[in-house]
């Protein structure tokens, strides 16, 4: 047996945007033992529910996460609705959708061009996020943030797009479609691609489901489950199926969500189509008194918001389990038995979010 | 929609047995929380399976009482538990992996419990 070294990978490090830190056991260059180490930036947002107001709170949760920060404000707003037996309107239902799946698009490209870094292929990686600028313009077009939307509330939505502006939309992403398909041809026919993501990393999918994986991390492995099944917003008017992979590799993961690019265009064409005029919130009177475990589908898989009311303006308890969280398991048992200068390509594999997973 | 949601208050007793049962379901551990209430710390442990989502819910009352750990039955708990012992004080006892208070690095000790003897 080879001498045993242990390295720290992380907390900074130049694939990670944000701070995790792995202790890699190592005998030469393959890696025995990751151990995980979080916490380093945790910021305490979910004992923040204590000393806002339950319809405040909305902002704070938005920024949980500066990708899928609206899917983090409706997901609050989901839990908040369900306690209050509030009735969204369809309209705002519909919005909700279209600006999830701008959401999950613009989230996907982000990845890709990190998975591009994380392997040197710049020119791939700069591509990856032209076209994200694209869906960051339209996000800013149509709530005037690119980062933070600002439009979910509980009842309902901040703003509507108008009818010119959807139709618009839908033609833009139209077009769009060929700019993305050249750029993800890419990252599925070119040979150094294929070369660092083929076969590294596999997990079957009885592991990843016994892991709790979530999102592509558990699709890529050939496990049809996706949280917009359960039909919340307008999801129960959209036709669609899980999008699956069945290697259980780093590249089965990365066409899970290429795939699922188009698959999100497809949905707000059909969000587009199926929208109809009306309100787009209701007023909300009262105070939430009970619990709800609102769920939905983030562009990294389930997130769970808990929230518990007791009849004041303060929740007495609101918890985020983040799809980061759940998937991290993935990365202890997927690390082990890789090479050393494998380990950024599975830790991006998983699409870590540190900042949802130090909310 | 409104999802239906199954919500069912066991003992602390009978926590590893019903975790076991679920697991040999086929059911997912999807999430581990505590809250603090009156009485104590309520513990909420999620399942889903094709979409059925249950909820078993255990009532401690730290720090005289413990809960043993489920990670011997899902691996991924053992992330759970190491943050109810950091954030609200809950001492688990047989985490597969333990990182005796140091998973979060908060500022303060059990910010959910302060003064928690566990801290």
């Amino acid at each position: 047996m080879s001498k045993r070294t242990i390295i720290p990978f992380g907390p900074q490090h130049p694939v990670l945007p944000e701070p995790i830190h792995l202790d890699l056991v190592l005998e030469d260059e393959l890696v025995i033992e990751a151990i995980p180490s979080i916490g380093f930036i945790h910021r305490g947002l979910e004992k923040l529910v204590e000393k806002k107001d339950f319809i405040d709170y909305v902002y704070v949760a938005e920024r949980i996460c500066g990708i899928c920060s609206f899917i983090h404000g409706m997901t609050y707003c989901m839990a908040i609705e369900n306690i209050m037996n509030i009735e969204v309107p369809s309209r705002a239902n519909f919005l909700r959708v279209i600006w999830s799946e701008l959401s999950r698009i613009h989230s996907h490209l982000l990845w890709l061009g990190l998975m591009a870094d994380s392997f040197g292929f710049e020119s791939l990686f700069m591509h990856s996020w032209r076209l994200r600028e694209q869906i960051l313009d339209i996000i800013e077009e149509t709530t005037g943030g690119r980062v933070i939307f600002g439009s979910a509330k509980v009842g309902g939505v901040r703003r509507d797009i108008d009818a010119a502006t959807l139709a618009a939309i839908v033609k833009k992403l139209k077009s769009y479609e060929k700019e993305i398909k050249e750029v993800t041809d890419v990252f599925i026919n070119d040979s150094t691609v294929k070369h660092r993501m083929c076969g590294v990393a596999v997990i079957t999918g009885e592991e990843a489901y016994a892991l709790g994986a979530v999102g592509p991390t558990l699709r890529g492995s050939g496990v049809s489950s996706d949280t917009r099944k359960l039909g919340y917003a307008a999801y129960k008017s959209i036709d669609f199926e899980p999008i699956i992979e069945k290697d259980g590799d780093c590249y089965a993961r990365c066409r899970v969500r290429i795939r699922e690019l188009t698959q999100s265009i497809d949905m707000i064409e059909q969000a587009v189509a199926k929208i109809a005029a009306g309100p787009i919130e209701v007023k909300v009177t009262g105070t939430p008194n009970g619990e709800f475990f609102a769920r939905t589908e983030q562009p990294r898989g389930e997130v769970i918001y808990y929230a518990k009311a007791d009849g004041t303006r303060f929740l007495q308890r609101m918890r985020v389990r983040t799809p980061t969280f759940a998937n991290i398991p993935v990365l202890l048992k997927t690390i082990p038995g890789s090479s050393l200068a494998d380990v950024p390509v599975i830790v991006l594999t998983i699409d870590p979010c540190i900042s949802c997973t130090e909310r | 929609m409104v999802e239906e949601q199954k919500m069912m208050t066991i003992s602390k007793d009978d926590l590893v047995k019903k975790v076991s049962e679920m697991s040999a379901s086929g059911y997912r551990l999807v999430q581990i929380s505590c809250t603090k209430i009156a009485a104590g710390i309520e513990i909420n442990y999620s399942f889903d399976k094709n979409y059925e989502f249950i909820n078993f819910r255990v009532t401690l009352l730290p720090p005289d009482e413990t809960i043993s750990s489920v990670s011997k039955t899902y691996l991924s708990a053992v992330l759970y538990e190491n943050e109810m012992h950091d954030l609200f004080g809950v001492k688990v006892e047989g985490m597969i992996l333990d990182y005796k208070g140091t998973f979060y690095r908060t500022s303060i000790k059990t910010p959910f419990n302060p003064g928690s003897k566990n801290e």
